[in-house]
């Protein structure tokens, strides 16, 4: 483990002046999204602790020390080890295809004994990272070129054709978005993107092919979900009758019917949004989608506050991967986007998805812990 | 800090707020589509979610109870208790059966029902293992149940019928709804609703029938029942009253036994009331109501004696001599004979070059209506018919009661045929021939009737009225003393003197000496019955049997033998109550209807006279206990002589 004090400059960061540039009120926000998390999964379980909440508290709790170590550890150790992260992420997801086990009707689980590990999430974490560092060393003058271009489309496509073959839909949109994102931020050129576009556009019908009977069967469901109103449009339709007879204030905590008696599908995973709104009506699904507003706020001002481009790639993101969780998940239970199986960052019940998401933030708050800090190109601390 | 490298970050920080700009335009979307959900079509989605998880189901009203003249159940709803196993429960279900087999017994088809049925319904349904359980399989499962998880006993109800087989084909049955008594009422959709199929199950069934409760569960996703929300219970069914008196239809039951098949009906002549109405052999409807089996299915509706067929109702015969009263009427009526007009009867009657035969081959000499009748003379008949006409024959046959259904209301009644010149034209384009206006005459032919319709003309003969027998009675139970307002029927318009000179033959018949029913008359004065006796060929006597002599008796097929017809009323001075009986083909002597079936008539009208049910409520120990204990007298038979 890196020293968790470091020189800046003149000024060496001792490790309550980290304590005290970690942002607390950002700690605050996610532990109160978590309870909300926590109530919901006691809701889930029918006005019980078991079998979900208890647990979802235990692994919050095992989570929040190790973010808050993660913020502390000097972000050059971060910027270094950013290739070895992805690459073990990359190994990990790989391993699964070799010794994972069928979860779900796809193979996205490794036993590690004490939690189900689900390498495609912490893969977000890796290709966040990796990216960050790729763009902080591409030269300024060279990043508009095409061969510069080469590694980070490898380093975006190869994780996500291997979870795209698991087969988890969501997961690999979510790490080609992140990917896409990072590559905007990175100073891509505008052009550059129409070309994949274009380029996305005639792969489009070979991809088709590559799809899972189930996956193609939901983008159907999600262009015309009544057609099938007991099979497959089942899932969507429920949670739209769900949210929709909520209304403005809600059927009331542990009342939702739809819930309770079984309509909505994996009510404590992916549709967990859908009893929020239930119960709470429409003010409770606004009160949550505005905490996530400042959650992904406060990552904003965080990232572009610091002085390096890792900080600021890094943070940035974070922020947009935690937000484009939450779009995929909130946007799917309303029947926007087809149901690809996100979670909803920091409620839905699952263990990986509590880590990885904590894991991320406590890499924002290192970027805002670290934010004076600036990093050569080979991870050297430079004079500020 | 370079240029370049300050460039960049400002590249940066505008992607970033470009970034930001998207991620709130996303962000605008989703609160716009719940604005859309919860807001705009809220009142949608809230019906669809209460449609979702309220249920309404039905509960089965309990069937109106149906009742004999003084209150005795003639049919009831019994509790049936049937062992039911919950998959989810049990367990091992198929342990769980065997633990049951040994306690009952468990048919094998039963248990690859259950073992189906537990692939296709959810776990938490109830799957019945055996229903109809008896007290000592009740008692035995119930002792056990402790370690039986998932074994119930549910209680049903079943329609029992306290009198068996008795009054079955008045009853009728109940049996499981078919596909085409489908109305789109979703009572009949129930699994254990049970409707009305014959009789008066059938005719009264949407008055017993009921209206169905319901109960509102809330339900989950998988129809499993969470909790019930309200119930609103059934409308039990209507309580029927019949004209029947229980005891004397289970004398009558007993007193029938001693023949093969045959029909008996009690009528009240004044007010139409039906007392008793048998058709033997019968079957037991509580068997319909558990299930039939197929065996039992087939040996019912095979059986040459029908006995699924109420022959009161729908049981068609030549009346033969029962007719005679009919054409006597008829004559006086049109004065084509008077009551003095005398016949001579030499053994045989001739019409062109054809030959008419009276059943008494020696002949009974000179004739008057008197002696016609009491003798039943062919010979007269043929005359007398002759003279007055088959369509004035038939005009005063379907006055008193012929040609057309009676309307006594249950399915099934039978109308029988009264010929007459002009049906014949219409019918067959035959012109009609003189020599079918006798046979007529003697009431065979073409004349065909029921045994209600014969008890009806007994009914009219002794009222003049146009009486009409019911089987309902509206007003409920008798009232003690018998009932103050009874139905009055339209005076019929024939001379009354006319009736009293033929009821006057029928009380020869059966009291004076002579009379073709004397040895089958009532020797107690105050209960003394008149009557008609009947034999009906079923088929044409050849020329050769006659002249070697008719073969009697058991030397004839059963199905060839002749019915054997009695018709009385009594007492004979004032009468009340009119008995038909028809025995099919002769009974097992093959006797004609004064040897085989006046004496039934006997025993029926003299029961019938001392329980006085017009006018004598029972005590109510008799009333209310089902089967009374009455046993048949031992049938008397005299020697066979044809009537």
């Amino acid at each position: 483990m890196a020293s968790l004090s470091v020189d800046i400059g003149q000024r060496r960061l001792s490790l309550a002046d980290k304590l005290r540039g970690i942002q607390w009120g950002l700690v605050i926000l996610i532990a109160a999204i978590s309870g909300i998390g926590f109530a919901m999964l006691y809701s889930a379980a029918n006005g019980s602790l078991q079998p979900w909440a208890s647990r979802q508290m235990t692994r919050f709790a095992m989570a929040f020390v190790p973010m808050l170590i993660v913020a502390l550890v000097d972000i050059r150790h971060w910027f270094r080890s950013a290739y070895w992260i992805y690459a073990v992420a990359l190994v990990l997801v790989v391993a699964v295809d070799l010794r994972g086990f069928v979860g779900m009707g796809a193979q996205r689980w490794i036993d590690l004994g004490v939690i189900q590990l689900q390498p495609s999430e912490i893969m977000t974490i890796g290709l966040v990272l990796a990216l960050a560092r790729y763009f902080h060393c591409v030269p300024n003058e060279n990043v508009g070129r095409i061969s510069r271009l080469i590694p980070p489309v490898m380093m975006i496509m190869i994780p996500v054709a291997l979870v795209l073959k698991q087969p988890d839909l969501g997961t690999a949109m979510l790490l080609l978005a992140s990917g896409a994102i990072l590559c905007f931020l990175g100073g891509v050129k505008l052009r550059m993107f129409a070309l994949a576009a274009a380029t996305a556009g005639i792969a489009a019908p070979i991809a088709w092919r590559f799809l899972r009977d189930y996956q193609k069967t939901r983008l159907y469901t999600f262009l015309d979900p009544e057609q099938d109103p007991l099979g497959a449009g089942y899932h969507i339709t429920q949670s739209k009758i769900a949210l929709g007879s909520g209304g403005v204030f809600g059927k009331g905590f542990l009342l939702g019917t739809q819930t309770h008696l079984s309509f909505l599908p994996e009510k404590q995973t992916d549709f967990i949004f859908t009893m929020i709104a239930e119960e709470f009506g429409l003010v409770g699904g606004l009160i949550l989608l505005g905490l996530y507003v400042v959650v992904i706020g406060y990552a904003f001002s965080i990232a572009l506050r610091s002085r390096s481009l890792f900080g600021r790639l890094l943070g940035l993101g974070i922020a947009a991967s935690f937000f484009l969780y939450a779009f995929i998940n909130i946007a799917m239970v309303m029947g926007l986007i087809p149901v690809v199986g996100v979670p909803l960052p920091l409620i839905s019940y699952g263990g990986t998805a509590m880590i990885t998401m904590m894991l991320g933030f406590g890499l924002l708050m290192n970027v805002g812990v670290h934010r004076d800090v600036r990093i050569s190109r080979r991870g050297e601390s430079e004079l500020g | 800090m370079s240029a370049r490298e300050n460039n960049r970050q400002k590249l940066l920080t505008r992607r970033a707020a470009l970034l930001a700009g998207g991620q709130a335009v996303l962000g605008g979307a989703l609160a716009a589509r719940m604005y859309q959900l919860q807001i705009l079509d809220r009142d949608k989605y809230a019906v669809m979610a209460e449609e979702n998880r309220i249920s309404v189901r039905l509960l089965t009203p309990p069937r109106g109870r149906i009742l004999d003249r003084f209150g005795a159940a003639l049919a009831d709803n019994r509790p049936n208790y049937r062992v039911v196993v919950v998959p989810e429960q049990a367990g091992n279900l198929e342990g769980t059966l065997n633990a049951i087999a040994k306690l009952i017994e468990v048919a094998e088809a039963d248990r690859r029902r259950i073992m189906r049925d537990v692939q296709r319904k959810h776990a938490f349904v109830p799957l019945v293992v055996r229903a109809n359980l008896s007290w000592q399989e009740m008692a035995r499962i119930e002792v056990a149940m402790p370690e039986l998880p998932g074994v119930a006993i549910e209680q049903g109800l079943i329609r029992e019928y306290p009198y068996g087989t008795g009054a079955s084909h008045v009853l009728g049955y109940v049996a499981p709804v078919s596909e085409k008594e489908l109305t789109g009422d979703p009572l009949l959709e129930l699994p254990d609703f049970r409707i009305g199929k014959n009789g008066v199950e059938k005719a009264l069934d949407p008055q017993l029938r009921g209206g169905a409760g319901t109960s509102q569960v809330e339900v989950n996703a998988f129809g499993r029942v969470v909790r019930e929300i309200a119930t609103t219970p059934g409308q039990p069914g209507r309580e029927i009253v019949l004209s029947l008196d229980a005891a004397l239809q289970e004398f009558v039951v007993k007193r029938c036994s001693v023949e093969q098949s045959l029909s008996c009906v009690v009528l009240d002549a004044l007010t139409g009331d039906v007392l008793a109405m048998v058709s033997s052999p019968s079957f037991d409807p509580t068997q319909f109501a558990t299930g039939l089996t197929p065996a039992l299915w087939q040996e019912l509706s095979t059986d040459p004696r029908n006995p699924l067929t109420d022959k009161v109702i729908a049981g068609v015969y030549p009346p033969g001599s029962t007719f005679k009263p009919v054409v006597a009427l008829a004559a006086l009526e049109a004065g084509a004979m008077t009551p003095d007009t005398s016949v001579g009867c030499p053994g045989y009657f001739s019409l062109g070059n054809a030959t008419f035969h009276c059943w008494r081959k020696e002949g009974h000499g000179a004739m008057r209506l008197h002696d016609g009748i009491k003798k039943s003379c062919d010979v007269y008949f043929y005359e007398t018919a002759r003279r007055v006409g088959i369509d004035r024959i038939a005009a005063m046959a379907r006055k008193l009661g012929f040609g057309s259904p009676v309307g006594l209301d249950i399915p099934g009644e039978r109308g029988g045929t009264i010929p007459d010149r002009e049906r014949q034209a219409a019918l067959t384009g035959v012109a009609w021939q003189p020599g079918e206006t006798l046979i007529a005459g003697i009431g065979q032919g073409s004349v065909t009737a029921t045994p209600i319709q014969l008890a009806t003309m007994a009914a009219r003969l002794v009222t003049g009225r146009a009486v009409v027998p019911r089987l309902f009675r509206p007003e409920g139970r008798l009232a003690p003393g018998g009932d103050v307002r009874t139905p009055s029927f339209p005076e019929l318009g024939i001379n009354p003197r006319w009736l009293a000179l033929v009821l006057d033959g029928m009380n020869a018949v059966v009291n004076e000496q002579g009379g073709t029913a004397y040895a089958a008359r009532i020797t107690d004065p105050a209960m003394a019955m008149g009557g008609k006796s009947g034999t009906s060929q079923v088929r044409r006597i050849s020329a050769a049997e006659r002249e070697h002599g008719i073969r009697k008796g058991t030397a004839v097929p059963w199905k060839e033998r002749d019915h054997a017809l009695f018709i009385s009323f009594g007492p004979v001075n004032a009468p009340r109550y009119v008995c038909a009986v028809v025995v099919e083909h002769g009974g097992e002597s093959g006797g004609g209807g004064s040897a085989v079936a006046a004496p039934i008539c006997r025993d029926v009208l003299t029961e019938t006279q001392k329980r006085d049910p017009a006018r004598r409520v029972p005590q109510p120990a008799i009333a209310e206990n089902a089967p009374a204990t009455q046993s048949a007298p031992p049938p008397t038979r005299s020697d066979p002589r044809r009537g």
